[in-house]
């Protein structure tokens, strides 16, 4: 339920160009990230937009794989709005939201190439690794796509390995090897999910800004090579968008794009050092 | 070989690394964070608020609910997201630790909402969650008689030891593992938490509630000091 008045303060404020919090339509809250927050998995990370607050954790697992890719490895995302994160989360079975959000972040993932799934591969047909991309909410202050897409790439770029027996073919939890995640960094994807309201496009909404939208588009990008490729796109709420829009909203993450890939490598240097 | 030095060179009574944190979840109406050594506890307050629906109101008094949680990274093997029955339990009777302290005859027809969730698990979770609800539920302002600090006393052989971690849980040598979470409130000193797995001679028990006593004190000091810091 959003409060019409609410509403019109935000229409307000986006039409002037000029957000309630003072910030322009392209520009992001502050971004806070925090490696290495639960020391049992993986790999894992906090990253704060704003008062938005997602959590992930990567655990890996050995598996069978699907019968249509033998020699792969396999991935899975959830998102879990968690009811500690906001008055508007409930318990029970995971709703549309969670799934969709879930599915968005895991199809950029999947797309780009970013995980070299062959070299996922323990014995050809019988047991390959999988990926678990686990997102919890910590507080949600809106855009937890975005956040959450930013989340799961820095926990994969920071996971490594459980040492796995062979003999056994089990993993020694809470074993950890040096080895990094086949992962191609070159293809790493990030994610924008650009709101409508009237006619006026933005980026990074609080959960007020992101209730009164009246549309999305959600871009995942990577760039392997010298052009940005487009790994997944997805429209979201009631809105209509015209090809002009989308145009220009597909220039404008070109832009984004490039801004959250230096703070990527950034924050990852950062960490690297920290850890030396 | 008998247990006569702790896995991590602990004395016997003493706790793990402990640290606290206020309002870790700006949405809420209270919240903390309590850690105790490799264990993470997140907890929320909401409400207290109507509870709606009607029918679920008790005109008399309010209701406290509790929701514990482990985030499925939080252990070793990856656990499946959701509630479990294990999550149900310790929901339960983490519901029956906190209940006895909030003033709820003072808060007819509402609901509160208690939401703990494990982001690091290393023995001693239900304890750090129900430090961290403690705290949450004094950050959020809620009518309390009096605070709460819980912890995990082990017997490990014959060892009665303060704060059991993981690897002492899973002690399998002499007398083995002994795992006693408690409770105690603190000022009347009541326990409001008590469970026990293992085997533990009867006319040790009393040893053991010792133990809790004195850790519970120091606990809740943490506590205390973590409050006092908020604006």
């Amino acid at each position: 339920m959003v409060y019409k008045i609410t509403r019109k303060n935000v229409l307000e404020a986006v039409t002037k160009e000029k957000r309630l919090d003072g910030r322009g339509l392209l520009d992001h809250r502050p971004i806070e990230i925090k490696f290495g927050v639960s020391n049992k998995a993986e790999g894992s990370v906090s990253v704060k937009m704003g008062k938005t607050e997602v959590v992930c954790g990567i655990k890996m697992g050995v598996a069978e794989p699907y019968t249509d890719h033998e020699g792969e490895g396999t991935m899975m995302t959830t998102m879990e709005l968690l009811p500690l994160s906001s008055p508007n989360f409930e318990y029970g079975a995971p709703s549309v939201n969670s799934v969709e959000t879930a599915r968005i972040i895991d199809r950029g993932i999947r797309e780009s190439g970013f995980i070299d799934f062959e070299k996922l591969c323990i014995k050809d047909g019988e047991k390959v690794w999988s990926i678990f991309i686990d997102l919890a909410t910590i507080n949600d202050d809106g855009n937890l796509i975005d956040v959450g897409a930013l989340a799961a790439i820095l926990a994969l770029r920071t996971a490594r390995f459980p040492e796995y027996d062979e003999k056994t073919e089990r993993i020694n939890f809470g074993e950890f090897t040096d080895k990094k995640l086949p992962l191609n960094e070159d293809k790493m994807p990030l994610t924008t999910t650009f709101f409508k309201l009237g006619d006026k496009i933005f980026v990074d909404p609080t959960r007020e800004e992101e209730d009164v939208a009246e549309g999305r588009i959600s871009i995942e990008m990577s760039k392997p090579g010298k052009d940005e490729m487009i790994n997944a796109m997805q429209k979201g709420g009631d809105a209509s968008f015209s090809a002009e829009e989308i145009g220009s909203i597909i220039e404008e993450e070109i832009k984004v794009f490039k801004k959250l890939n230096t703070l990527v490598e950034d924050e990852l240097k950062k960490e690297k050092k920290g850890a030396k | 070989m008998a247990y006569t030095k702790r896995s991590d060179e602990r004395k016997m009574n003493e706790l793990r690394p402990t640290s606290a944190k206020v309002g870790v979840v700006p949405n809420a109406d209270g919240s903390a964070m309590f850690c105790q050594g490799d264990t993470i506890a997140i907890a929320a307050v909401y409400g207290p608020k109507i509870f709606n629906p009607k029918h679920f109101q008790n005109p008399e008094k309010g209701v406290l609910r509790v929701h514990y949680n482990m985030l499925s990274f939080s252990v070793g093997e990856r656990i499946r997201p959701g509630v479990s029955r294990r999550s149900q339990e310790i929901s339960k009777v983490t519901e029956w630790a906190l209940t006895p302290l909030v003033l709820l005859d003072e808060l007819p027809g509402t609901v509160i909402d208690v939401h703990i969730n494990i982001l690091q698990a290393n023995a001693g979770t239900r304890c750090a969650g129900i430090n961290a609800a403690a705290m949450a539920l004094a950050h959020a302002g809620v009518p309390m008689t009096e605070m709460i600090s819980a912890v995990a006393i082990g017997k490990i052989d014959d060892k009665i030891v303060t704060d059991v971690n993981k690897e002492e849980e899973d002690y399998e040598d002499g007398e083995g593992a002994t795992d006693i979470p408690m409770a105690y409130l603190s000022n009347s000193g009541k326990i409001t938490l008590l469970q026990l797995d293992g085997k533990i001679q009867a006319k040790r028990m009393k040893e053991a509630l010792e133990a809790g006593k004195e850790a519970c004190k120091k606990i809740f000091e943490i506590q205390k000091n973590a409050l006092k810091e908020v604006e």
